[in-house]
């Protein structure tokens, strides 16, 4: 479904990411570990084609999307569901018109079935009823479970989450855990969840890879990572599981 | 003749080509990111080839190539049909709501002001007869126009760099993107539009005003707004009114594209959002001048009818 080959990323002479190759499968949850700074967000950003590689491929669906121009790019983002770290909704709009903004770019959707589209998604992510609230008038979680329904608005094939439970209290970071892992088991949408919070990882990722200084240190199933032999791997895990 | 170039330039990839040319001479690892990238409305590089360049000129021409880019991207979107009118017509509501009152109010009091000082010198001279012609022509030509530009490049340029510069920092433009929407498109493409179809109302607006405030500032000082108005209009012609109208498409073109660009470019949170809005109402401004000259070369200067 999604593989990255061979990638790297150059950034005002920077490099950020250095010789990427992963593979995700459809239906599969792959977290991306690493601590702050280490690239996981770039790495999102290069899979979204918000920013280009400046070597190697990211093949969705078999295509390699590096070489598209602009407008190619527009249709392949409509297969990319991104849910950012702080929600970006847009605020000048409410709750209604974010979920229903990217619908109603690409599609002619009539006005009750757009309505009955924002009241399933928001339905699903639990915030029905919130259709007329402003984003200002929302919480941190509300703002991001809004931000999912409005990626899941034009039912992606990939959606990739940058930092779901960040800046959430645990309670309601295990309810994203849980809606993440929902809608994998509903739609089947292949995800790609880059996070620093362990625990939230470890209970929804099928696959994990750590990320340190901008190449992959380990990728494997979550005992393969917590029984990993590489040092930095175990640094990390140790220093979140503190005394 | 627009569609003529833009076809062109679609064919030939012109921007392209200027990448390639300045990648060739710059060596980078991103060819001139800002041109194209910027009309994708992709972000800047944290470290742009002006930096690393030959000095400001390379500076000035990589800024033109990206301003040129971003407006060529949002006028080939508007050929392609994509301008969402409801957006285009709230800009054109919020210009003509935030702009036009101070154009009116800086117009009449420069208008009020000229006359002041000069209403009592044509007289001394016995020009009085000229006054009203030589104040409405100047409004019509150069001030009107001019006052309407800054004045829109200070409320409604600086309100477009700082919208579009928070929606930045706040990754509201990523997201944009992320839903397959080019920037382009639905941010530039509508306030571009609302600008050069509101800026020749502002000129208007300026014109009038800043002659009707002459004309009573001229009447109070021994000039009565008959003979004014009689000045007017033989010595002034429609053509002076239609070439500060052209002046002000390109200004409403010039501000939209620079504060749109600035707003895009921005970085660093409150603080970049600051300075892009001030970087926008600067460079307005000073563009403002800048072209206004050569558009006076270009339109030939003031055609007074004297008969």
């Amino acid at each position: 479904m999604l593989a990255l080959e061979a990638m790297d990323y150059t950034a005002g002479g920077r490099r950020i990411l250095s010789d990427i190759w992963l593979q995700v499968d459809e239906g599969e949850i792959l977290a991306v570990i690493g601590m702050s700074g280490c690239g996981k967000t770039s790495l999102l950003k290069c899979i979204a084609g918000l920013v280009r590689p400046s070597a190697g491929s990211v093949r969705l669906e078999g295509r390699d999307i590096v070489p598209l121009g602009e407008a190619d790019l527009n249709a392949v983002r409509r297969r990319i569901g991104l849910v950012f770290q702080y929600a970006a909704l847009f605020d000048s709009l409410n709750v209604y018109e974010n979920v229903a903004f990217g619908p109603k770019q690409h599609t002619r959707l009539r006005r009750a079935d757009l309505d009955q589209l924002v009241s399933r998604r928001l339905g699903e992510v639990g915030m029905s009823g919130s259709e007329r609230l402003m984003p200002s008038e929302l919480s941190g979680g509300m703002r991001k479970r809004v931000g999912l329904a409005r990626a899941m608005a034009t039912e992606p094939a990939v959606l990739l989450y940058d930092e779901p439970t960040s800046g959430l209290d645990p309670v309601i970071a295990r309810t994203i855990d849980h809606l993440i892992v929902e809608t994998r088991n509903r739609t089947r949408t292949t995800s790609v969840v880059v996070s620093h919070d362990v625990r939230s990882v470890f209970r929804t990722a099928d696959r994990i890879a750590f990320m340190h200084e901008g190449r992959i240190e380990a990728v494997g199933s979550p005992e393969d990572i917590r029984a990993s032999s590489s040092k930095v791997v175990q640094e990390f895990l140790e220093a979140d599981s503190g005394p | 003749m627009v569609k003529v170039v833009w076809r062109l330039s679609q064919r030939y990839r012109f921007g392209q080509v200027l990448d390639e040319a300045m990648r060739r001479v710059y060596r980078t690892p991103h060819p001139l990111y800002t041109s194209l990238v910027m009309a994708d409305g992709l972000a800047a590089p944290a470290r742009s080839p002006a930096r690393s360049g030959p000095g400001w000129i390379v500076g000035v021409l990589q800024y033109v190539g990206e301003t040129v880019s971003l407006a060529a991207s949002a006028i080939g979107h508007l050929f392609r049909g994509g301008l969402n009118v409801g957006l285009a017509v709230n800009q054109m509501a919020a210009i003509g709501v935030d702009s036009i009152p101070i154009v009116a109010a800086t117009a009449a009091s420069t208008g009020a002001v000229f006359a002041f000082y000069t209403a009592g010198v044509f007289l001394h001279f016995g020009a009085g007869p000229f006054a009203g012609g030589i104040l409405t022509v100047t409004f019509f030509l150069e001030l009107g126009p001019v006052l309407a530009g800054i004045s829109v490049a200070a409320r409604s340029g600086a309100a477009i760099a700082a919208e579009i510069g928070s929606m930045v920092v706040t990754e509201q433009v990523d997201a944009l993107r992320a839903l397959g929407v080019a920037p382009a498109r639905y941010l530039v493409l509508p306030r571009m539009v609302a600008c050069v179809l509101m800026m020749p109302i502002a000129g208007l607006v300026g014109d009038f005003a800043g002659t009707a405030a002459g004309m009573l500032m001229a009447s109070v000082n021994g000039i009565t707004p008959s003979s004014f108005l009689e000045s007017a209009r033989t010595h002034v012609s429609e053509i002076d009114l239609i070439k500060g109208l052209i002046k002000t498409l390109w200004f409403g073109l010039m501000i939209s594209v620079v504060a749109c660009h600035q707003g895009l470019k921005t970085t660093g949170g409150a603080t970049g959002v600051g300075r892009s809005t001030t970087r926008s109402v600067v460079l307005c401004v000073v563009l403002i001048f800048i072209s206004d000259f050569f558009l006076a070369q270009m339109l030939k200067g003031a055609s007074i009818v004297v008969k």
